[in-house]
């Protein structure tokens, strides 16, 4: 009886140590926010009439996406991960999605892990040939017809890989493929945040498809927010 | 058995005639001030060709009629002059063939390929690549900024590789993925492959053109009818090759100024 009643007591604490896990921060957060200053290069729309079947999804053609700029001088897409001071970590089992639809590559700029699956799906009534611009990875291209199973690909060296369709040259994007988990890609109004890192010292970088890459030094100790902005120079060509 | 081959052999040769004379197949719309020359070089070589294809197979036919179920032993007749004087026939009649199609289609051929364009002609360049063509128009300057491979950026839809920033020609440049031209007016193509080959085909206006990397390959005709009409890559260049295409867009003068409005302000 009395060992039932301690075994009862120690599961208790178990499961409420476990249930709060999650909540409890573990660790500090450097965040900020992506902005440029000049004038970025203007965005071009995209006539796609040698594809009706995609031409037709869009009541005003789309813009080029090689710069997107939000409100007051933010700058999205950009790709913001931890280049120095965290560990490498293993590919988490889930696989990133990188999508043609439309004849567009959604999203424009897909980052993920060093070995993690990728799954390329295409689901346009059209073939595409996608062909990331690998250099330090092995370079490939695959043709997808319409109704083609994903693509199933995995990248084993970290590096920032230009993607492009054989077919349909309009199509751009991005691939990041990143050693660790800590990375984040600015949203509409170009902030990010980059949370649960424990207390040291880091080597923050931001990488952006037409401007390149800036790096920031910032220490972590305890919980604490650490505010990291970078600021890219835009040429209007 | 043999004669029966005789009949059907003519049955053919009537029967492959039967729907080029009566002109079964409608050919597409002419909207080029040249095409009736090629369409008449055609006509004429298919009388030509056609008339002695049908002539051939009917003389085979003749002869195995004639000639066939011989009995045993029989005497083989042989013609004059043996096989020296069917290969020397064979070749004056070819060649006269052959040089009379090329005099009379000298008027088709030479008149489009041998000339030069007007001065006035409406200069457009044409890059025909993997899987896509596209189109330049000089812009209000009449030139067009030089080219740096270099500088090829198909994200940011410089797919002819310009530099603005220190180009002044390439600044007004227009880049567009479809042929607009106005109606009645003589356009220059000029003519540049950015990978492999490719050929420019327009059925209605009776063009095809092949690119070839490294060379600056030129045309010029001029469209008599307003429509949009299909482009078409008709070289085997790749993947992609079945899905090379572009519209060729024939517009009213007044049309063409504003779609040009148009798509300088996209640049």
């Amino acid at each position: 009886m009395r060992m039932r009643n301690v075994f009862m007591a120690g599961m208790v604490i178990f499961f409420s140590v476990s249930m709060m896990a999650p909540a409890r921060p573990s660790g500090g957060t450097v965040s900020g926010k992506i902005t440029y200053e000049g004038t970025p290069a203007k965005q071009k729309p995209i006539d796609m009439s040698k594809e009706t079947s995609c031409a037709k999804q869009y009541a005003t053609p789309i813009t080029t996406e090689t710069v997107v700029t939000g409100p007051n001088n933010a700058l999205v897409n950009v790709v913001v991960y931890i280049s120095a001071g965290a560990p490498d970590e293993a590919a988490p089992s889930k696989a990133a999605v990188f999508t043609q639809k439309g004849c567009r590559y959604l999203p424009h700029v897909l980052a993920f892990q060093v070995n993690q699956e990728l799954n390329v799906l295409n689901e346009d009534q059209t073939s595409h040939n996608i062909h990331p611009l690998a250099k330090t990875n092995r370079e490939w291209n695959k043709s997808q017809p319409a109704g083609s199973p994903p693509i199933v690909e995995k990248y084993d060296k970290p590096e920032m890989i230009a993607v492009k369709c054989n077919i349909h040259p309009w199509m751009h994007g991005t691939f990041a493929v990143l050693k660790n988990s800590h990375y984040a890609i600015s949203s509409e109004d170009g902030s990010f945040a980059l949370p649960n890192l424990p207390p040291g010292k880091y080597t923050v970088t931001a990488f952006h498809e037409s401007y390149g890459d800036q790096s920031q030094e910032v220490t972590i100790s305890g919980s604490e927010t650490k505010t990291v902005s970078f600021t890219f120079k835009a040429k209007p060509y | 058995m043999g004669k029966l081959f005789g009949v059907i052999l003519t049955i053919i040769a009537l029967a492959s005639a039967y729907p080029i004379v009566t002109h079964m197949y409608v050919q597409p719309v002419d909207i080029s001030t040249h095409g009736h020359a090629i369409d008449e070089q055609l006509a004429d070589t298919m009388a030509e060709a056609g008339l002695s294809f049908v002539l051939a197979q009917l003389l085979l036919a003749f002869c195995v009629w004639k000639f066939s179920n011989r009995k045993e032993g029989a005497k083989v007749f042989h013609l004059w002059g043996g096989a020296k004087l069917m290969v020397v026939g064979a070749f004056i009649l070819v060649g006269t063939e052959v040089l009379a199609l090329g005099v009379f289609g000298q008027k088709a051929w030479a008149a489009v390929y041998f000339t030069s364009p007007k001065p006035d002609a409406l200069q457009v360049q044409a890059q025909a690549g993997q899987f896509a063509f596209y189109f330049r128009y000089p812009g209000p300057d009449g030139k067009f900024g030089p080219l740096h491979p270099d500088k090829i950026d198909e994200g940011n839809q410089n797919y002819f590789g310009l530099d603005p920033a220190n180009d002044v020609e390439a600044r007004d440049d227009i880049v567009t993925a479809e042929l607009a031209i106005p109606v009645n007016r003589e356009i220059h193509l000029l003519m540049h492959a950015k990978d492999v080959g490719h050929s420019f085909y327009v059925r209605e206006l009776r063009i095809q053109q092949d690119f070839v990397p490294g060379l600056d390959l030129s045309l010029h005709f001029t469209a008599t009818q307003a429509g949009r009409f299909e482009i078409l890559c008709t070289q085997l260049c790749g993947l992609g090759h079945y899905n090379m295409k572009a519209y060729l867009n024939v517009l009213s003068q007044e049309d063409f100024d504003k779609w040009m409005k148009q798509k300088a302000s996209e640049q």
